[in-house]
């Protein structure tokens, strides 16, 4: 266990913050080595070896992401993509607040693998107590001589600056976040070509995510090869796992990838409160589809490929539960509002189709839709899928549609009895069901199959 | 049943004001007509030095001039368009694209109520019910329902003034209103700065109450009693 936990280890000794503590448990120690003794081609191979994948929500892997980008003499670009806004997520914040010099430390070994000269931390305007303590400690590191010209007495300099956002989802999205840097509206951009040939100022840039980039001083102080023996195969590492919602402990905890959901949901946050049952769980942020809480799921192991395999996605690595007092609808709504409020506007597949499926799930609420708008609504999310600038759109369908897949009875349930109340009588006999949730069709009595005449 | 309008009757939403066609488009303002205290320009101008591009430093300057201001006003705006030299017009497509950017007079306190899936499956909801009827009667209190500040492990939790605190009880939203109106650090006890890793809380964490179904509305059966946030 003692190995398994890397970014947590020392998180809450007094002083963490500061770089005198910091470097009295190791901190920079990677950091010396990679600039004193490494080249930048083996720093990369060693987060190449690594297998260290994305913790933002892609999940791509860090050392080949940062083999993209082209070699020689050209303003490159590190940019820290610290603009947490996914809900349910709040890694990046604890490990800001508690041992900023990590990413520090972590920005500046992966700047000098790509040859990166400038670099940006964009954090979301709201954490700004986090900004403070990342600029002190940015101060700290400046004055000790780790960021600013020939560090180490080698050849390569680094600019760094902690870049405050202003409230806006969409600016976790790499490219809308370059657009916000360079001062514009947050607004994604066409790719091809990716950030790494063409991104900021139009210089290859590489951006990645807070917990990413901490792993870096890690994977070097164990060597690429050693740290892969952490995790599974396919997800190496430790994960800053998010666990909130109904759930008696939540918070952070950091584990090995590939550990059963059930033991972080039940033991590590201590399951749902005394007498209820979990309906429900995202497993990686409000954006990733919903799992059932069946036994099935619950024994999932906790890694990229295992969730990916089962309809869902580990995302940031947040997991929200939502427990048997909870109605299927409020949350679909709730999601689907923030998602409506979120979308910046450029693609009308996003834009519209949010705002339609936030009216259709308030219809369902009231008791005014049919289980035909199910369907609908299925539809509109089948169609926003794949087909926007950005993934904010597909990132409201696939929860959504997951959720109508998986508790169609309660949506149709919660139709009749809001009906019901609200005095609108018998609902008519639906048609289709199922056709967009990816079920089979219902059966059609034998007597009166339509097809029979035909034939 | 009633179909919600908008001021100007139209059922979707859309610009209250008519744009004044006959007036030409604001340029760069002019610096000797536009003055800027001195401790602004320099912070602004420290921003733009921070970049390869004056524009990059539109965010961080309209965070200036908030503050100074209270909000992005016509004024504020002005102050940091003549310093970047760029045209009004570019900076408030920039500030009325974010959610901190108040392009609205408002009050001097800030308080963001989180009432996302995480905190209001813990009765967000109702925390922001709460706040409102503390405070929202007092000009000089600025209250607003946000999407997920990243704080789950406090839920429900607010943003006060930029100070995380949380898991709020509706009782605590009058304390936080009191508070601020005696210049004390809002909340202190449940600020998130004093929060250890949940590992640690153990025991203690199991404590903390969970929304009981019985004594209070759950998530379920706020979302249609509460006001729409949108």
């Amino acid at each position: 266990m003692s190995e398994s936990l890397l970014l947590f280890k020392e998180i809450d000794k007094p002083g963490l913050n500061t770089l005198d503590v910091y470097r009295g448990l190791g901190g920079y120690a990677s950091l010396r080595r990679a600039l004193t003794e490494l080249t930048p081609d083996e720093v990369l191979s060693e987060l190449q070896a690594s297998g260290v994948r994305g913790r933002g929500g892609a999940g791509f892997p860090m050392g080949r992401k940062a083999s993209f980008l082209p070699k020689g003499d050209m303003a490159k670009y590190l940019v820290c993509n610290a603009d947490e806004s996914e809900p349910g997520t709040f890694k990046d914040r604890e490990l800001m607040q508690k041992t900023p010099h990590t990413l520090i430390e972590g920005i500046i070994i992966t700047a000098y693998a790509v040859g990166a000269n400038r670099s940006y931390i964009y954090i979301r305007g709201e954490y700004e107590m986090q900004a403070d303590i990342l600029e002190a400690a940015l101060e700290e590191a400046k004055a000790a001589g780790f960021v600013g010209d020939r560090i180490f007495g080698s050849d390569f300099s680094l600019e760094l600056w902690v870049h405050r956002g202003a409230g806006a989802y969409i600016c976790g999205e790499e490219t809308a976040l370059l657009d916000s840097l360079e001062g514009k509206r947050g607004n994604p951009r066409l790719k091809p070509p990716f950030p790494a040939i063409n991104g900021l100022y139009q210089g290859p840039t590489l951006i990645n995510n807070v917990e990413t980039l901490m792993n870096a001083p890690h994977v070097l102080r164990m060597g690429g090869a050693e740290y892969a023996k952490l995790g599974t195969e396919g997800s190496t590492g430790t994960k800053v796992v998010s666990v909130s919602g109904c759930v008696r402990r939540p918070g952070n905890y950091e584990v090995e990838l590939g550990i059963p959901t059930r033991e972080l949901i039940m033991n590590l946050a201590g399951g749902p409160p005394e007498g209820r049952t979990i309906k429900c769980f995202f497993p990686g942020g409000s954006s990733s589809p919903v799992l059932p809480g069946t036994d099935e799921m619950l024994d999932l192991p906790y890694d990229f490929d295992s969730l990916a395999k089962a309809g869902s996605m580990l995302g940031s690595g947040a997991i929200i539960v939502v427990d048997d007092s909870i109605s299927i609808v409020d949350v679909a709504l709730k999601t689907a509002k923030f998602y409506r409020h979120e979308s910046c506007g450029k693609c009308t597949p996003c834009r519209e189709g949010t705002n339609w499926t936030v009216k259709m799930l308030e219809r369902v609420e009231t008791g005014e839709a049919t289980p035909m708008d199910l369907d609908i609504m299925a539809s509109v999310c089948e169609q926003i899928m794949g087909n926007c600038l950005c993934v904010l759109g597909d990132a409201m369908a696939m929860p959504i549609s997951s959720m109508i897949k998986h508790f169609r009875e309660e949506f149709e349930a919660h139709i009749e009895a809001a009906r019901e109340s609200a005095g609108l009588g018998f609902l008519s006999p639906q048609v289709n069901r199922g056709r967009h949730a990816g079920q089979t069709p219902m059966e059609e009595p034998t007597g009166a199959d339509p097809t029979a005449a035909v034939v | 049943m009633q179909v919600r309008r908008f001021a100007h009757g139209s059922r979707v939403p859309g610009w209250d004001e008519a744009a004044d066609l006959t007036k030409d488009p604001a340029v760069v303002p002019d610096a000797a007509s536009t003055p800027v205290p001195d401790e602004l320009r320099a912070e602004i101008e420290g921003y733009i030095a921070r970049y390869p591009d004056v524009r990059s430093a539109a965010i961080p300057a309209l965070h200036a001039v908030q503050r100074w201001h209270g909000w992005c006003s016509p004024t504020a705006i002005e102050q940091a368009a003549v310093v970047m030299r760029l045209t009004p017009a570019y900076l408030s497509s920039v500030a009325t694209f974010y959610d901190m950017f108040e392009t609205h007079p408002k009050g001097d306190h800030t308080i963001y109520v989180c009432t996302n899936i995480s905190c209001s499956l813990r009765g967000g909801d109702q925390i922001y019910e709460a706040m409102l009827s503390a405070g929202g009667d007092d000009p000089s209190f600025n209250i607003r329902s946000f999407e997920c500040l990243g704080a789950c492990d406090i839920a429900p939790m607010a943003s006060v003034n930029g100070t995380y605190v949380g898991p709020l009880s509706e009782q605590d939203c009058a304390t936080i209103v009191d508070d601020l109106r005696a210049g004390r650090p809002p909340l202190d006890a449940k600020n998130l700065a004093h929060r250890p890793v949940a590992a640690k809380l153990g025991e203690q964490a199991a404590t903390v109450p969970q929304p009981d179904p019985a004594s209070g509305p759950s998530a379920a059966q706020n979302d249609t009693a509460g006001p729409k946030d949108m």
